[in-house]
């Protein structure tokens, strides 16, 4: 593989991939929101790796730009071989029972606009003849719970449509592989407390680059949420609705 | 889980984050920029008020390979640094002994390593930094600009501002492994004989004693950059972690492990040997067990360093005969000259003289005892203890051991302050 596309490149997560693989890649692109930030990281991935950068601005929760942004992409790398698709924000919860408007645009942000984007590169990268996209879901998108549904039901949304994607793709030799990682110690949860559970960005991001050599189809990152969430799947109904989960 | 790498605390304050150079803080008084918290007292923590941790600011801004100098952000570690950098030939010019310290925190503790003879301390290649002041924001400091706050901040404990990013310059070398000598001595004058010929020939000297044995045997080290070793190669850097459940119970560190431990280290290094050595097992041969402070346990431990001048030098047989007659004492003390060359810090623990440095499991108040009669001895003989090893020296001491302290305190920021400083300052 050759270029790398990461959309939402100042996410702890992707910044901690980006460390991890830059030097394997010719030319990293990085799409962000924030211009100061993405010269910050670009200056960083120059002076830390051989790889050429290309920054482009965009909100990624405007779908209606993604195609004019996946020209730009394309104008500056020739083509794409790897994407990694990385931002969000964790909702507030809480305030999703007040301000249904402010529920609807974090359901775009965490859910929509990611497959609105996995959708877009996914077909060029079959127009290409192949690619890897690896799009990061969460574990909380397993099952919908009391604390987190509307973050839950976005990333839940994003899961069903790239296990969808995945099985459309393979006739064109495009690979979708599906993130979940559970606590992470990034800049997004930065209030929150932290405790056993929770990893850091480095080791998630040493898990997503295995499971994109070894071209897995889900990855749950640290392994143990794989078996956590099995067993919040496997708690009927009646009693988990009474949970405090 | 403690705030500094001695486990003796557990204070109250608030933490903010900062990820990118341009992340405000909204907090205006009270404050401490703090790194990866590897100071062993209270240098890094700022009870009651609200640290800055600067972990995540741990960007590279830009790298000069022809001429060796490197611009990061403060919150690089210098392990990011030797792994970028020794591939390309370049090494740090000064490292202590862990890797894990953040830039900013080498800088605002002017640490120094086993060339201070040769080179001086790490204040000594800080070409320019950018402080973030909470009346002027952000400032380059070098010694053309802001001279005086550039040599307050060397050194100056995190109480001149927050250290955003360094301009460091970097040591040219050629081969990856470390030529290294060890020599068995029987006394402490052997050691000073042999640090005064050694000195002259390598560039790095430090030396392991045996704190239990009055007779102040130990294990001499001179080493140099070698001519084996590409590159290339990898620095050595597997790392085995020490679990917690050693940490929440009874210390490993007792008379009967402490005896067995010297003995056999005394064994294994008898005569005189040449070997290659990798950069991480020669500069960071504790890095390789994270969380190694764990074996003190769940009450920590203190954390000793002195230097005294070299005139008053016989007063550490002395400190060393006390110790052993004590029986506290650690697995790793360690003995070593400081040479002539000043740094620019204005309250850098620097100075001509030999330093002794070694751990006290926390056994409150007798170990309180011991360190406060070390510490007389020290203040007699004229030499002063490391604030980053720190947690228990006098306001006294500390005002006394640093003749430029109240110029310093002219440059303190008055938006910042820590534990440490609110335990020393006299006035």
């Amino acid at each position: 593989m050759k270029n790398l596309l990461v959309l939402g490149a100042t996410s702890g997560i992707s910044r901690a991939y980006i460390d991890l693989v830059a030097s394997r890649f010719e030319k990293i692109v990085l799409v962000a929101r924030s211009g100061d930030k993405l010269t910050q990281l670009a200056a960083h991935i120059s002076a830390s790796s051989g790889a050429q950068t290309e920054a482009i601005i965009a909100d990624l929760a405007d779908s209606e730009k993604h195609s004019a942004l996946l020209s730009e992409v394309l104008a500056k790398a020739g083509s794409v071989d790897c994407v990694l698709i990385s931002y969000g924000v964790l909702t507030d919860q809480s305030r999703c029972a007040e301000d249904v408007s402010y529920a609807m645009e974090q359901f775009n942000l965490n859910g929509s606009s990611t497959i609105s984007l996995s959708l877009r590169f996914a077909q060029q990268m079959a127009k290409q003849g192949g690619g890897m996209l690896a799009v990061v879901g969460s574990v909380a998108g397993d099952r919908g719970r009391r604390s987190n549904y509307c973050y839950g039901a976005a990333k839940s949304a994003v899961e069903s449509f790239l296990a969808g994607l995945r099985s459309d793709m393979q006739k064109h030799n495009v690979h979708v592989l599906t993130i979940k990682p559970g606590f992470v110690d990034t800049p997004m949860t930065s209030d929150l407390k932290k405790g056993a559970l929770w990893a850091s960005a480095d080791k998630v991001a040493a898990d997503i680059d295995s499971a994109i050599q070894k071209k897995k189809n889900v990855l749950y990152t640290p392994w143990f949420w794989r078996y956590i969430m099995l067993v919040i799947k496997s708690i009927p109904e009646f009693i988990f609705k009474k949970l405090p989960l | 889980m403690s705030d500094s790498w001695g486990n003796l605390y557990r204070s109250n304050q608030s933490r903010v984050v900062i990820d990118w150079r341009s992340d405000p803080v909204s907090v205006q008084e009270n404050l401490l920029a703090i790194g990866n918290r590897r100071s062993y007292g209270d240098v890094c923590i700022n009870d009651g008020g609200t640290v800055i941790d600067m972990s995540g600011l741990n960007k590279f801004i830009s790298l000069d390979v022809q001429n060796g100098v490197l611009r990061c952000e403060a919150g690089v570690t210098l392990w990011q640094i030797a792994r970028l950098v020794v591939p390309d030939g370049w090494f740090l010019p000064v490292t202590p002994g862990t890797g894990f310290v953040t830039v900013g925190g080498a800088v605002a503790n002017d640490v120094h390593g086993k060339n201070h003879h040769a080179v001086g301390s790490f204040g000594c290649f800080v070409q320019k930094f950018g402080l973030r002041r909470s009346q002027d924001g952000e400032i380059t400091c070098s010694k053309d600009e802001n001279p005086e706050l550039f040599s307050a901040t060397i050194g100056g404990l995190g109480l001149t501002g927050t250290i955003i990013w360094v301009e460091l310059s970097l040591k040219k070398i050629t081969h990856s492994l470390m030529a290294v000598e060890s020599i068995a001595y029987d006394s402490y004058d052997e050691f000073l004989s042999l640090s005064e010929q050694s000195e002259k020939t390598h560039e790095y000297c430090v030396s392991w004693i045996d704190c239990l044995n009055s007779s102040g045997r130990g294990v001499f080290f001179r080493a140099e950059h070698g001519t084996q070793g590409a590159l290339s190669d990898s620095l050595g850097d597997s790392a085995r972690t020490v679990p917690a459940i050693v940490g929440a119970g009874f210390p490993l560190v007792n008379q009967v492990s402490l005896r067995l431990f010297n003995y056999f280290y005394m064994r294994s290094h008898a005569g005189t040997r040449m070997y290659n050595e990798s950069i991480a097992k020669f500069f960071y041969p504790l890095d390789s067990l994270l969380n190694w402070n764990r074996i003190y346990g769940r009450k920590g431990f203190y954390q000793f360093q002195c230097v005294v001048p070299f005139e008053s030098a016989s007063v550490l047989t002395k400190i060393l005969a006390k110790i052993s007659a004590d029986k506290q004492g650690s697995f790793l003390s360690v003995l070593k000259t400081m040479g002539q060359i000043a740094s620019p810090a204005m309250l850098s623990f620097c100075r001509p003289g030999v330093t002794l440095a070694l751990d006290f499991p926390n056994r409150g108040s007798r170990t309180i005892k011991l360190l406060s009669e070390l510490e007389k001895m020290v203040v007699e003989a004229g030499g002063a203890i490391y604030p980053a090893k720190d947690a228990a020296m006098s306001a006294d001491t500390f005002e006394n051991s640093f003749p430029r302290i109240s110029e310093f305190t002219s440059y303190i920021d008055p938006a910042y302050t820590s534990t440490f400083w609110r335990r020393v300052k006299s006035v």
